[in-house]
């Protein structure tokens, strides 16, 4: 194998790829072949490296120095500076968009990355997500191989069970206890699927998984086949992630041509294949009994439960439906016991949380943290404040379906238990951040408007009630509102949380329910005919004076 | 979608090809959803005709085909414009100023959300979440998606078409 004094890696994730990181990636090949540096330099294209806003971003080791918002026009000067002369080039380093904004020398010492714990994303912006051997040359594989060959299927399950990995699509039901209940039953076909319908809003961390690692998914898919009895496998991704779709069929050839898929896995009798099933525009998809109505080729809707999915799903057979973090958990986990992984996280939330920062926060993109850090330390800490000397007003968790808190909140530990008792949810893990210039009653509407268009309309809570929110909400916006349309939207929001039929339309109504209680004065002044914040065009004659 | 097969008439040469399609996806169980994406790429639309086609070869009812390209999104009966502009409203966009983009949009071309200019060049939709939020605000046409938007970039990039 070739030896090279540098590797320059270009992140090309979709972010970055929409900034140009192609252009970026091909100047820098023209540049080291001009100077003739191509049997020292490696130029590689990697999965997403996290700054999603500052792209396209580019890391030169041994150093670690990453480049930030290049353009083709600057590759020249990277090139003749400091991979030929070794100086690093300030002007186009990435810097931590603090207030005491220090020039910061290496990635990993940032207090971007210095807070992070990267499990689901170890290979992503590390090895070059189009090559096997990069995965299995950092222990790619190597998980399934030790379950085949010194684990039985039970034994998997348990280790699975002992480390509390909780379901990182957003319900934390505990993975181990779904996979027992696949395994036990007695089927001639169950089936495993990957849920890579990612539609929350402001979620984009399957996204950019499976574009920088697509075989972490393979192989966590590959034993969950292995630990259920399942010898087929589904991911169900959505229609619009091209670069996802492509990257993961290319990934399910090459495992096929290693023989890590198909027949005598390892040698052992053994079995799985995987096939990619696309959406097609639709969020209810995600909700997993409408996935598998989707994958079976109909509309979807979700199903009553139970049965469960785990008894019966696609075709009325056992199905364990996991989402894409879930089952990049895997294969670590295995390979370093559930000891190990419970060494990350709280004690009823073990591991790391991948979230997608948004909003009005001054590092926008992915991170992976320890469960239990706080909102402070996410916002102020990894994603290093709120631009523009704005004040902090509230951060939405877990995406649309999440429940907004405000500042007093700022200390709370990120678990699924703590969110929920707050009225939020962890969900996906997307975070959108707001700044005090926005108004609260207007971002509702926005919430709102979601769902009436995201409500498949297969019952009449959700149906109904999602359009009535948006209306009623809408009627404050613009002044017209009054108590009683409050005590309506309550009285609404409690019957849909108790009566909808799936998780759409029983989550829908959690950030209105949150910023009627936090932001009540808000709201209280909208009724009044005036927006604090001057966002909703209110009628003038409403406006009282004084 | 390419331009040049966009709005297609279907007629029996094209119906052709709807049978091949139907045959490249037939041994797989539930495979209509695939099969109405490969049609659509190939007419910009759904036609009736075509459903039916599609009801028969895959031996299901029209009223089934009918509820599933009805259901999703992505799926459209209708003839669009060349370009078809999702932008997107959920609130990560909506707050980096996803308004002022569509407000730009819908001034350079003359239409609003769900209407198409009179040449047939662009048609303007909402689209719920992109999931490309740290380049937010994102729009996206046909299958290409752009972000970081302003509304003079997006003016540009219209023109650019």
């Amino acid at each position: 194998m070739a030896f090279y004094r540098a590797h320059v890696l270009v992140c090309g994730g979709t972010p970055c790829e929409l900034g140009g990181c192609r252009a970026v990636k091909d100047t820098l090949l023209e540049e080291v072949n001009r100077l003739g540096l191509s049997s020292e330099i490696r130029v590689l294209e990697t999965g997403c490296l996290g700054p999603c806003d500052q792209g396209p971003v580019i890391i030169v080791y041994p150093e670690g120095i990453m480049y930030a918002r290049l353009q083709p026009g600057d590759v020249k000067e990277i090139v003749e500076q400091h991979l030929l002369k070794g100086r690093v080039v300030n002007r186009l380093v990435y810097h931590e968009k603090k207030e005491e904004a220090k020039s910061v020398v290496t990635f990993e010492s940032s207090d971007y990355f210095g807070l992070q714990e990267r499990i689901v994303l170890r290979n992503c912006g590390r090895i070059n997500p189009e090559s096997i051997e990069e995965y299995i040359a950092h222990d790619g594989y190597r998980a399934l191989g030790k379950c085949l060959t010194e684990m039985e299927p039970a034994a998997v399950v348990q280790v699975v069970k002992d480390s509390g990995l909780r379901g990182r699509g957003g319900a934390g039901f505990p993975t181990g206890l779904k996979w027992s209940f696949t395994a036990k039953t007695d089927s001639n076909q169950k089936y495993i699927v990957c849920n890579a319908d990612e539609g929350e809003p402001g979620t984009f961390k399957d996204r950019l998984i499976l574009e920088g690692d697509p075989h972490s998914i393979i192989e966590g898919m590959a034993i969950a086949g292995y630990a259920v009895g399942a010898n087929k496998g589904y991911i169900y991704i959505r229609g619009e992630y091209k670069l996802s779709i492509e990257r993961l069929q290319h990934a399910i050839r090459q495992a096929r041509e290693l023989g890590l898929l198909g027949t005598n896995i390892f040698g052992s009798d053994f079995a799985f294949d995987i096939e990619v099933r696309s959406g097609a525009g639709a969020y209810v998809c995600g909700e997993e009994t409408a996935l598998i109505e989707s994958i079976e080729g109909s509309r979807g809707e979700p199903r009553y439960k139970p049965p469960f999915p785990g008894v019966s799903g696609i075709w009325g057979k056992p199905t364990v439906v996991n989402n894409v973090e879930t089952l990049a958990n895997i294969a670590p986990i295995i390979l370093n016991g559930a000891a190990w992984f419970r060494g990350f996280g709280t004690e009823k939330c073990p591991g790391t949380k991948v979230f997608t920062m948004t909003g009005d926060i001054n590092n926008e993109g992915l991170i992976e943290v320890p469960m239990g850090i706080t909102l402070r330390q996410i916002v102020y800490g990894v994603g290093g404040g709120i631009p523009g000397g704005l004040g902090f007003k509230m951060a939405q968790t877990g995406g649309t379906s999440g429940g907004c808190l405000p500042k007093e909140f700022l200390d709370l530990p990120m678990d699924y238990d703590t969110l929920a008792e707050a009225g939020s949810a962890l969900g996906s893990g997307a975070l959108l951040i707001m700044d005090d210039s926005h108004c609260i009653v207007d971002i509702v509407r926005c919430f709102m408007k979601f769902f009436k268009h995201e409500s498949c309309g297969k019952c009449t809570p959700c149906r109904e009630g999602t359009t009535r929110l948006y209306e009623l909400v809408t009627k404050i916006t613009e002044g017209k509102a009054t108590n009683e349309d409050i005590a309506l939207l309550t009285e609404l929001s409690r019957v849909m949380q108790t009566s909808a039929l799936c998780g759409l339309g029983q989550a829908a109504p959690n950030p209105l329910v949150t910023c009627l209680k936090y932001f009540e004065e808000e709201f209280g002044a909208h009724l009044n005919g005036y927006c604090p914040t001057g966002v909703c065009t209110m009628p003038v004659a409403n406006v009282k004076v004084g | 979608m390419p331009a040049e097969k966009y709005s297609s008439t279907p007629n029996s040469g094209l119906l052709s090809d709807i049978d091949d399609i139907i045959r490249k996806h037939q041994n797989r169980d539930g495979a209509l959803i695939d099969v109405l994406h490969d049609v659509q790429a190939l007419y910009g639309y759904l036609p009736e005709q075509a459903m039916k086609r599609i009801a028969e070869g895959l031996s299901l009812p029209l009223s089934k085909v009918y509820g599933v390209a009805t259901f999703y999104s992505l799926f459209t009966l209708e003839p669009k414009g060349q370009y078809v502009i999702r932008l997107c409203e959920s609130a990560p966009c909506h707050i980096r100023g996803a308004v002022q983009v569509l407000s730009a949009i819908e001034e350079e071309l003359k239409i609003k959300p769900g209407e198409t200019t009179p040449d047939s060049k662009f048609t303007l939709e909402f689209t719920s979440c992109l999931g490309v939020c740290g380049v937010a605000p994102a729009i996206m046409i046909n299958d290409q998606v752009y972000g970081n938007l302003t509304p003079e970039k997006v003016k540009e990039i219209l023109r650019s078409l």
